[in-house]
Formats: structure tokens, C-alpha cells, sequence
């Protein structure tokens, strides 16, 4: 770089159209695109290593799980004679003797390959409708005898196969790029015939469960800022030898194991806990009318606003050790009173701080999940206990894909409106 | 020269190396006082028997795991010890190993395997080790002797008997349990359960205590519920409430009123490493004697027929016969449910659903 610009100003070289050349012919322009290109390769080398691990330990795996929260290939792989008959079918005339010698046909191939095979199918049509793996069983177990006509053995070997229902719920999962699993994720149920309807009112749940995930994220944001903004104002301005000592306090429970501390509110809270023995003991309340503030959603949101409390502290303090101590000195001496000088010149100084510990603080809490397992109760779950159920108990990875899906571009907008309203270089994380 | 010593050497480690992985096999188990049983029943015979070595790893259930791996095709679990539903559903879903069961030694009197183990104990997939129980317990010392809690009903029942309850979080178990209180005999529990109108009065029945319920997940925690007081009566595998009153001296007492009993299973996941060797610890861990062992360690009853006249007394209490604490014995066993698998294969994924939307209500 340097010795090319050397050269230009000294031989002033140009061509017969004026465009600068350097010393060895070539014309300026180039032989810096060729610099910067060596630069950035270099560049590019640096981070090849954590680029590299982030794709294959971050990126590509949370991809593929997205991508099985719209693809499920179970059906399709295994009965494929089905999946054509069925994707010719209306879904409302009664089912035909093509699909009947399709099903059998195709449960008999795949039992050969494998015997939990069929099973397997029936576990997926399950989802869309109750008593499928049973059907699937017993089917398979007297498809190598039947004889056409299939649709009536298939009649005689269980009464459920009149039932249109299971034939439907077998065209919705033979669909392997499928809307079902993103509008079981907000309460819908996506029909045969390609349409949506509502989930009966008894099994709604995942639409209030995003809501309430927010409005608890926000409380615990908002608890974070009432509780942490002081805090973070007393450390910044005592003398340092206190303010160290106080800086432990906050940083203390920082190191403890998250664990630790969800468990440690437990003996707090429980009904025969610390606090309700001291309230009975005072005479606040009766021993058998002891307060419930755990296993609630009470004991969600003190859990998790103080395991959360110093996300905000520290970005708040940081910003605050860097106001000028004269500013608010400059505004009193200009007549400013205390209250004046630090609601219009110290507190907007500090929203930067407020901004980054609010957007880490809200954002750590929207996917929390072991301190509402573990404090939660019944009505203290959040929307990743539910992925966590899905990835663990019902392993209904499709849904719990669909759901974290719907979690992540809740975040991005959410990330994008702070953008907007406050700006993200606006943001100070210390 | 010195490259072949070199290839010589680093083969002879890798003999070795594999030599001495498949004499080790990881045995996966629920932890705490029931692992401590199989590893005294089992493993250690196992191990002085074969030579071999056993690394004994826990979870919390489910087949999560057991998925991720096998879907993966880098199992590391050899052997799991599972709740029958999730033996039924690996097996469907094809992540388990089939296994043969003429392999399984006979009764010391000749009966065949196959008709020595319970009804509930064989399947495709899997072999039973134990029966469990779901039952509900409370603290003696809170009742007077003559007003006690002694049926299904009584724990509905919170104006009879105030205080909160402890319940698992999942539908299994406590639907039963809801429908027995409601006054079906325990035989009809899975007829009336098939249609909706079963599935509402249950739901009904535990709307009714809703508000007094505290909900657990994990084995340990009913015992500790019980012991501070938390609640006054809660459901909890027998076993976890036996150790209590064993080893810890609470004073506990079970109800067995509407039992809901089950058994464990060892399951291999397919594609394990050491098939063969976990063949064999299944196998010989499954045999008359050491079921009966392991009933020295734990309040669960053997899976085999055979075992029960050999089950003793606790192993540090030699006055405390453990006959009479097992879910299977007959005075216990008046009105249990035996877990109605194939009703929660195709039924768990809508109830479950309904469960939790309930939960959240």
C-alpha cells in the first residue's frame, strides 16, 4: 500500500487517458484493488477458524432443525405408492380401492426392510389423529395375508378404517414440506383439504404461551431496571474501595452456579421456607395460611429477576463510570436543581447502558427455561420448557423446530424494533 | 525399521484399545437409590463374573438421548433402563435393538423364561427388571392414628383432608388415579378413558383439587416435598418412598388404594457398541437370583415369578422383611391398575397436549 502511493506521488506516471499508473506500468486503480484484496484475504484467513466452528457448531445444526420444523419426510419415505394415491385424492369422497392397495402394498414392502418400520409411519400419522399406531400395528401384522379387495379387508381387519379422519390424517402426513407443524405452534391444525381451522379450545396453548413468555420477559426487564439502575448509581459514584467491595456483591452471585441460586430461592420461598417462617413469625400471617411464592409464577419472576439482575448492572455501571462527573456539576451551576440536573442531564447520559442491559436482559429471559422448570409450577412455564418437553418427553422434533422457529424471528423483530426506537449503535455493553 | 516399530506399536494400541472397549459397556439408569440397587445386584456380580467393566452413567428418562444417538449413528449407551411406554415407542420408532428372548436363562426350575416373567414384563424390545408402583404416600406424624387417609378418594377428597397435594406433571398415572377416585373399579379404568366423555370426568376430577396441587417431575423430588411440609399427601414411585422410611427413618406411610403399577425394562439401543456384551449383562442381570438380590436394595418387585419366594429382608435390617412392601404383594394388590401401554401409545400425544393446555389454564 504504502510504497504505492510512494511511487505515484513521486513519478506522477499517467496514461493517454489520465488514469494514474504506478511504477511498474500497471494502472493505480488495480494495483490497489490487489492490495486490499491480500489484506482481506489475511483478514479472512484470521477468522477462518471461528467462522468455521461457529457454521459447524452453531449455524448448520440450528438450520437443519429449522428446516425438520417444515420438512418431515417419515410418510413419504417409507409408504411412497401411498403418498402418490393420496396426493390425487380430494380428501372428502370415500376412500377408494386404489388407496387401500397402495397402503397394504406399501406396509408390506416396508416391514420387509425393517419391522418398526410401519410403526413408524403410525407414530407420525398419530399426531394428526389418536389410536394410529395401534391401527398401524394390527394392520401390518394381516397385511401379508390379504387379497384384494384391500379396502375391504382393511374394513374387516379394524372398523377405524371407515373413519375418513384416519385417511385425512394419512394425507397430511404424507405432505414432506408441510405447513402442520408451524400451525400446531400457533394453535391451528392444518386439514386435509390444505386449509386451517382452530385447535379445540381444550388444546390452545402455545399462542398464550408466547404472550405470556413476553410479558414476563418484560416484567423481568423492567424489575432488572428498577432494581439494578440504583445499584449500578451507588457503585459507580461511592469511593473505589467500597464500590469494590459492593462490585463483589453483585458479581458474587454472577459466578454461583445458576443452579445454586434457582434451588437456594426454593428454601427461600417454600411454604415451610426462610421468608414464610419469618412472616408467621412476626405475626404477618397465620401458620396454616401460609403465602404460596414458589412453584408460581410469583417464584418465576424473583428467580429469574435476580439470577438476571446483574446482566443489567454491570452494562448500566459501565456507562455511568463514564459520564463526566462536571457535566452534572456544570448544569446545578447553571441553576439546574438536583432533580432537574439529573432527570435532563445524568439519566440520558446513561440510556445506553439501560438500552444493553434491557435488550441482553430481555432476550436471555425470553428463551429461559431450567429456572421456570425448576420454580414454574403450573402456571410459571415458558414457551422453551414447552421445546424442551417437545425435544425430550413427546420427541416431536418437527414441533419443537416450529416453536423455536417462531422464538427466533419473535427475537429478530423484537431486536429490529429496539433498532428503531433506540437505535442499536445507541448501545453500550460497557 | 523405525517406522515399523512405530506401526507395530501404534497397532498394538489400537488392539488394545478395542480389545478393552468391548469389555466395557455403559449401563444408563435412573440414579440415586435405584441405581445403587443394580449396581449392587447386578453390576458387581456381573463384572466378577466376566471380567468385565461396567461404567454406569444416569439420566432422567425419556428417549431423547437415545433418539439423538441412534439418529446420529454415534450411540454411546449400551444398555438403558426405560419406563415401559418409552420401551414400547423406541421399539415402534425403530431405535431399539430386538431381542431374542429364548436367550434369557430359565427359572431355577426349568420354567422357560417366557413364562416366568409377568404379563407386562416382555416385549420386542425390551425385558423387564422390576415392577413399580405410582402411589400416593403422606407424613404419619401429621395424622392421628384414626384419621387417616386410606383410599384413592380420601386424597381427592381436600375438605376431608386439607393441604396441598403433589402430583407428577403428566397426564399417566393421574388420569387413572382421577377416574378410580371418581368411583370406576380399576379394571374399567382404560374402558372409560377410551371414550371422551371418560377423558372429561377425569379432567373434572382433577380440576377439582387444581388449585392444592404442587406438581414434580423428577423421583426425588416427592419425598422431599413430604419431608418439608410442602404438601400434606403426595402420588410418588413406591420405591423412592420406602428408601425414605428405610434409610432415612421418615415416617411415611403408602396408600396403596389405586396403584398404578409398571415395570422398568433394559432396553439397547440400536447400534450400540457392544451389542454382545450388553446381551449378556441383560441377560444375567434378568435371572431369578438377582432380581430377587436387588429387592434387598429397593422396595420394587422382581419381574420374574420365580424370584419372589427368594426376595429377603432389607440389606442393612435384617428384622425388615421386604415381602410385604412390594407392589405386588397381595394385600397391596387389591385394587391396582396395571399402566395401560397401548392405550398410551395412541392416546399420549393428544393427551398430553390437552394436559398441558389444561396445566396452563
Amino acid at each position: 500500500m504504502a510504497d504505492v502511493t510512494l511511487q505515484t506521488g513521486t513519478a506522477h506516471n499517467s496514461t493517454a487517458s489520465g488514469a494514474l499508473l504506478a511504477a511498474d506500468g500497471t494502472p493505480l486503480k488495480k494495483k490497489l484493488r490487489q492490495a486490499l484484496a491480500v489484506s482481506r484475504r489475511r483478514a479472512f484467513l484470521l477468522v477462518a477458524p471461528l467462522l468455521l466452528f461457529i457454521l459447524a457448531s452453531f449455524a448448520i445444526p440450528i438450520l437443519l432443525l429449522l428446516v425438520q420444523g417444515v420438512k418431515d419426510d417419515t410418510f413419504s419415505s417409507i409408504m411412497p405408492e401411498t403418498t402418490v394415491v393420496l396426493s390425487e385424492w380430494d380428501a372428502n369422497s370415500e376412500p377408494t380401492e386404489d388407496m387401500a392397495a397402495a397402503l397394504v402394498a406399501d406396509l408390506i414392502s416396508a416391514r420387509a426392510i425393517d419391522r418398526s418400520l410401519p410403526t413408524k409411519v403410525g407414530t407420525r400419522v398419530n399426531r394428526e389423529v389418536s389410536g394410529a399406531i395401534s391401527l398401524f400395528k394390527k394392520t401390518t401384522r394381516k397385511a401379508a395375508k390379504m387379497e384384494a379387495p384391500f379396502l375391504a379387508e382393511l374394513h374387516k381387519t379394524d372398523k377405524k378404517w371407515k373413519d375418513i379422519n384416519y385417511w385425512r390424517a394419512m394425507k397430511i402426513a404424507s405432505k414432506t414440506i408441510t405447513p402442520a407443524y408451524y400451525a400446531a405452534a400457533v394453535d391451528k391444525k392444518y386439514l386435509a383439504d390444505g386449509s386451517f381451522t382452530d385447535q379445540p379450545e381444550d388444546r390452545q396453548i402455545y399462542v398464550s404461551l408466547f404472550l405470556k413468555t413476553i410479558l414476563v420477559s418484560g416484567g423481568v426487564m423492567l424489575a432488572c431496571i428498577l432494581l439494578g439502575f440504583p445499584v449500578a448509581y451507588l457503585l459507580a459514584h461511592l469511593p473505589s474501595r467500597k464500590a469494590n467491595l459492593l462490585m463483589i456483591f453483585v458479581l458474587l452471585p454472577f459466578w454461583t452456579s445458576l443452579l445454586v441460586r434457582t434451588t437456594a430461592w426454593i428454601a427461600m420461598l417454600q411454604s415451610a421456607g426462610v421468608l414464610n417462617d419469618l412472616f408467621v413469625w412476626v405475626g404477618i400471617t397465620s401458620d396454616d395460611q401460609r403465602f404460596s411464592m414458589i412453584y408460581n409464577m410469583t417464584g418465576t419472576i424473583i428467580a429469574m429477576t435476580h439470577i438476571l439482575l446483574p446482566f443489567m448492572i454491570l452494562p448500566i455501571y459501565s456507562v455511568m463510570k463514564a459520564i463526566p462527573p462536571s457535566h452534572v456539576r456544570a448544569a446545578k451551576s447553571l441553576g439546574a436543581t438536583n432533580w432537574t440536573a439529573f432527570w435532563r442531564v445524568y439519566f440520558p447520559a446513561t440510556i445506553p447502558g439501560i438500552g444493553a442491559g434491557g435488550l441482553l436482559v430481555f432476550i436471555l429471559a425470553i428463551g429461559y427455561y431450567i429456572t421456570p422448570a425448576l420454580v414454574g409450577g403450573q402456571d410459571g412455564q415458558l414457551i422453551s420448557n414447552f421445546i424442551a418437553y417437545h425435544m425430550q418427553k413427546s420427541l416431536n422434533w418437527s414441533l419443537a423446530a416450529a416453536l423455536g422457529g417462531i422464538l427466533l424471528v419473535l427475537v429478530l423483530i423484537l431486536y429490529w424494533l429496539y433498532d428503531k426506537i433506540v437505535g442499536i449503535d445507541n448501545m453500550k455493553l460497557g | 525399521m523405525k517406522r515399523a516399530i512405530l506401526l507395530a506399536a501404534s497397532s498394538g494400541i489400537a488392539l488394545t484399545g478395542t480389545a478393552y472397549a468391548a469389555d466395557t459397556i455403559t449401563v444408563v439408569s435412573w440414579g440415586g437409590a435405584y441405581t445403587k440397587s443394580q449396581v449392587e445386584a447386578y453390576h458387581k456380580p456381573w463384572m466378577s463374573k466376566t471380567g468385565n467393566k461396567i461404567v454406569s452413567e444416569d439420566y432422567n428418562g425419556g428417549l431423547a438421548e437415545v433418539k439423538a444417538q441412534v439418529e446420529a449413528g454415534n450411540v454411546t449407551w449400551d444398555i438403558v433402563d426405560v419406563e415401559l411406554s418409552d420401551a414400547i415407542r423406541g421399539c415402534d420408532e425403530g431405535l431399539l435393538e430386538e431381542i431374542d428372548h429364548s436367550a434369557l436363562p430359565a427359572a431355577p426350575d426349568g420354567t422357560p423364561a417366557t413364562e416366568d416373567f409377568i404379563g407386562l414384563a416382555l416385549h420386542d424390545c425390551a425385558v423387564a427388571n422390576i415392577v413399580w408402583s405410582t402411589i400416593y404416600a403422606y407424613d404419619g406424624s401429621k395424622y392421628n392414628a384414626f384419621d387417616r387417609p386410606r383410599s384413592m378418594i380420601d386424597f381427592f377428597d381436600t375438605k376431608k383432608f386439607p393441604g396441598k397435594r403433589g402430583l407428577r406433571k403428566s397426564p399417566k398415572a393421574n388420569l387413572e388415579m382421577a377416574l378410580v377416585a371418581d368411583g370406576v373399579a380399576a379394571a374399567d379404568v382404560y374402558d372409560v378413558l377410551s371414550t371422551s366423555e371418560g377423558v372429561d370426568r377425569a379432567f373434572a376430577k382433577l380440576d377439582s383439587i387444581k388449585d392444592d396441587v404442587v406438581w414434580w417431575e423428577a423421583g426425588a423430588q416427592p419425598p422431599q416435598l413430604l419431608a418439608d411440609g410442602e404438601v400434606k399427601m403426595t402420588t410418588a414411585y413406591n420405591g423412592r418412598i420406602f428408601n425414605a422410611m428405610a434409610s432415612e427413618g421418615k415416617p411415611f406411610e403408602i396408600v396403596w388404594d389405586g396403584q398404578v403399577f409398571d415395570v422398568d425394562l433394559w432396553v439397547i439401543p440400536k447400534g450400540a457398541p457392544n451389542k454382545q456384551a450388553a446381551l449378556d449383562f441383560l441377560a444375567f442381570s434378568t435371572d431369578t437370583q438377582r432380581l430377587a438380590d436387588q429387592a434387598a436394595w429397593i422396595s420394587y418387585g422382581p419381574a420374574r415369578k420365580s424370584s419372589a419366594p427368594l426376595v429377603g429382608s432389607y440389606n442393612s435390617d435384617p428384622n425388615l422383611a421386604m415381602g410385604p412392601h412390594m407392589p405386588t404383594a397381595p394385600a397391596n394388590f387389591m385394587n391396582a391398575i396395571a399402566n395401560g401401554f397401548e392405550f398410551w401409545a395412541d392416546n399420549q400425544d393428544e393427551l398430553n397436549e390437552r394436559f398441558n393446555a389444561w396445566l396452563a389454564s
